[in-house]
């Protein structure tokens, strides 16, 4: 078959580009597999230290929020669950933004569907945080939490966390082509939003602060709540739960697939 | 109208290009940081000028054609590549290809240093747009072409930087493309190597690829083209034979 390419019909980009990243499913394959190789090949333990890291980090937290902060039953549990969402978020997000200064080199020179690193990025970070879920299994038999058949439903959660995480990075990523210091100054944003989320503090903190408002229109809430319903209170919640996660993680998604594409066909004139 | 084909069906053209335009919009001074930008757009002291780098270019290149483009740095070349091989939208104008486009990748462009040199190839390869499949059914001839022999399981952080830009050369000329693009001449590796490329574009050419060169080289031009074209300041100067556009140019570079 011959490749025609007419610039003048030319879908919108959004859908364009959503097209050419599946014509390009084994580029995301190689990215994603170059991402988790390379990051342990040198490494002594290998892939082993996916586990290691964050079993190592849990038991330490463990350790500190039993002890230090001896508030209610199951506290380190309700911190680990919220930290292991985070540090997902957090880590790929920023991720993200690197992989796009790699990138933006080879946009210069080749056609490569420009959401294809940062898709790519969020999906080896999804698979860290699918692996870190061994060590809190173990740190949760070694502390007595009990799990429920809800945890089945964590797949759907894990999508929502995917969609969230996708969409804050195409998000930021297609500002910082334009800006690198953009990557400066998002860690700093990223620390305000994690006090101001209930990942370490306690869910009752949040909700005395102006009638829990801030929880409501934070859209990482309902992601970790959704987490913890489902593996700590071990109960499957109400539709409008679903519904206002779903909400969040899918509307931030689209935001920021349609911004990026939009933005995308500026990458390569910003020399 | 607008969206009926660009020609008709008769003739075989693979690159037309109707109109094209591409304009940058540079700041008036260098905006670095998006602290500085948002202060700047607030007090409204953001300034742009526009630069075209190409105007209104109308080109036609038919399907098995060695096409030259000269002009001097700045003349609108690599602007002119970048459009055709889809990497830049232009900001006028249509552009319409037929077929697949070869890039040349830049030096270690799209290598990761801690990966072997073979899951460079596959890594390398889709980022070109082949399938899995289609890189299994290469990734030997890629190797023996590559001449890296037995470095080909080590990492790439290894490699030497000839035998990086032979496996670069290897992945990037391992398929037939219909249209092959050549920006500057290939300087990779040793004579030997060199003799090699030139034979494999050679190949490209006999079995009916497009060539579109761009290059400093007036004789290269002249020795390798069948027809060619004079870029400056983004606009077309001349487009006709090799020879005719090779004299001009030369002519008007000497004064």
């Amino acid at each position: 078959m011959t490749t025609i390419y007419d610039s003048a019909k030319r879908k919108h980009p959004a859908i364009e580009e959503l097209v050419a990243l599946w014509r390009y499913r084994d580029l995301i394959y190689q990215l994603v597999r170059r991402d988790i190789v390379a990051r342990y090949k040198r490494s002594f333990l290998g892939v082993a230290w996916t586990m290691l890291n964050p079993l190592a980090t849990m038991l330490i937290m463990v350790i500190v929020f039993s002890q230090v902060f001896n508030r209610a039953e199951n506290y380190a549990a309700y911190v680990l669950t919220g930290v292991i969402c985070w540090t997902m978020f957090s880590q790929s997000t920023n991720m993200a933004m690197s992989s796009m200064v790699w990138g933006s080199t080879l946009f210069k020179q080749i056609y490569v569907p420009r959401t294809a690193f940062v898709v790519s990025t969020i999906l080896a970070s999804m698979v860290n945080f699918i692996l870190s879920l061994v060590p809190l299994a173990i740190v949760f038999a070694i502390t007595g939490v009990s799990l429920k058949p809800s945890v089945l439903l964590l797949p759907i959660a894990m999508l929502f966390l995917f969609s969230f995480s996708l969409g804050v990075a195409l998000l930021v990523s297609s500002i910082a082509v334009f800006f690198p210091d953009i990557a400066d100054l998002y860690p700093v944003a990223l620390t305000a939003w994690m006090y101001l989320t209930p990942i370490i503090m306690p869910l009752d903190f949040y909700r005395q602060i102006l009638n829990g408002l801030l929880l409501y229109i934070n859209p990482f809430y309902y992601v970790v709540n959704l987490f913890r319903i489902l593996v700590l209170d071990g109960f499957v919640p109400h539709l409008q739960t679903w519904v206002a996660t779903g909400v969040a993680s899918f509307g931030i998604l689209i935001i920021g697939w349609v911004f990026f594409s939009i933005r995308a066909d500026k990458f390569a004139y910003h020399v | 109208m607008s969206n009926s084909l660009p020609f008709d069906s008769q003739t075989d053209n693979s690159v037309f290009l109707r109109d094209v335009s591409v304009h940058y919009r540079l700041p008036n001074e260098k905006i670095g940081t998006f602290k500085e930008y948002i202060i700047k757009l607030v007090k409204g002291q953001i300034k742009h000028s526009s630069f075209s780098a190409l105007k209104k270019i109308n080109l036609e290149i038919k399907k098995g054609e060695i096409f030259g483009v000269l002009g001097r740095n700045g003349a609108g070349k690599s602007t002119l590549l970048k459009v055709i091989s889809r990497v830049l939208i232009p900001s006028e104008g249509r552009v319409w290809i037929k077929g697949r486009i070869s890039p040349l990748l830049q030096l270690g462009a799209g290598f990761h240093p801690e990966l072997t040199g073979r899951e460079n190839i596959f890594l390398n390869a889709t980022l070109l747009g082949h399938s899995h499949d289609e890189i299994e059914d290469k990734v030997e001839e890629i190797i023996a072409f590559s001449e890296v022999g037995n470095f080909i399981e080590a990492p790439l952080r290894t490699y030497s930087s000839g035998m990086q830009s032979r496996l670069g050369f290897a992945v990037a000329t391992a398929w037939q493309p219909d249209i092959l693009i050549l920006d500057e001449v290939l300087s990779v590796g040793d004579v030997g190597f060199q003799q090699k490329c030139i034979s494999r574009m050679a190949n490209f050419r006999d079995s009916g690829a497009t060539v579109i060169m761009v290059t400093h080289s007036v004789e290269q031009i002249r020795t390798i083209c069948s027809r060619a074209m004079w870029l400056d300041r983004g606009e077309i100067q001349l487009l006709s034979d090799a020879n005719t556009v090779c004299d001009i140019y030369k002519t008007a570079l000497t004064g």
